[in-house]
């Protein structure tokens, strides 16, 4: 049991997924209109789910590993988590539809039908995560 | 019916952002492969915190409200949060830049959509 270990890991997942946006792989989502659009519907909902989880105690907390400030139910921690989780994602969903390497160019201009098609590089991988998956 | 609780709020979070697929061209399942690897090494980093929180008694789910199917200390449904919420945020994402593609300005993927006529500094400000 740590004290305010939540608190900790909370505002480690943020700078984690600022870190990778802006300098790691940088994909500057976080610089964009986009994103924030998409981040305060994310929250909104994330508000209710949330509220939902704790508010029934379908999930409960330890007192000690958090400040105990609360947000519809929910420990205020959970918005470092979520927006860790969520942008972190996209910061990747991103990065991949740049990383398409000289094919990139073409994407420009049809990425969606390309994106469409299975039949590009990336589809072994992919598949065995998948299989990972299933076994849990 | 209680036990179906936790599934419940994520079969509703499923349904509830299906519509962005199709009404909204968000066109994340239809790039499920993309969205695959996109979404594993995040969520497996979240689960092992998840995880290590559960077993150090962080937090911990009320029983009454699960299926009752667990992996290790988390249960199913738990492990189905980190693959549902990541697939809504990315529905929310790609259905916003459907809508508004000018608001990618400043990351990586303001060029891809616009052509070089975007004036706007921003995006290229670093001269790289």
């Amino acid at each position: 049991m740590i004290d305010y270990g939540y608190t900790g890991g909370s505002l480690l997942a943020i700078l984690v997924a600022v870190a990778v946006d802006l300098w790691v792989l940088r994909t500057r989502l976080l610089r964009t209109r986009l994103f924030w659009a998409t981040y305060a519907i994310v929250v909104f909902f994330q508000l209710i789910v949330n509220g939902v989880l704790t508010g029934l105690g379908i999930v409960q907390y330890d007192p000690r590993v958090m400040l105990g400030i609360r947000l519809a139910y929910a420990p205020i921690e959970d918005l470092g988590f979520g927006f860790g989780l969520v942008t972190l994602t996209l910061v990747l969903w991103a990065w991949l539809e740049t990383r398409r390497g000289p094919g990139g160019a073409a994407a420009a201009t049809g990425a969606t039908t390309t994106e469409a098609a299975p039949s590009k590089g990336n589809t072994t991988e992919p598949m065995t995560h998948q299989g990972q998956d299933r076994r849990t | 019916m209680r036990e179906l609780a936790y599934l419940a709020v994520l079969l509703a979070c499923v349904l509830g952002t299906l519509p962005l697929e199709f009404v909204l061209h968000a066109k994340v399942y239809r790039r499920w492969q993309r969205a695959v690897v996109a979404i594993l090494p995040v969520a497996a980093v979240f689960l092992t915190w998840d995880y290590l929180a559960t077993r150090a008694g962080w937090w911990h789910f009320d029983r009454s409200y699960l299926t009752g199917v667990f992996a290790g200390p988390l249960p199913l449904e738990e492990l189905l949060f980190f693959l549902v919420i990541p697939v809504c945020g990315l529905l929310t994402f790609e259905a916003v830049r459907h809508l508004r593609p000018e608001w990618a300005r400043g990351s990586v993927l303001a060029a891809r959509r616009a052509p070089p006529s975007v004036s706007s500094p921003r995006a290229t400000g670093d001269g790289s």
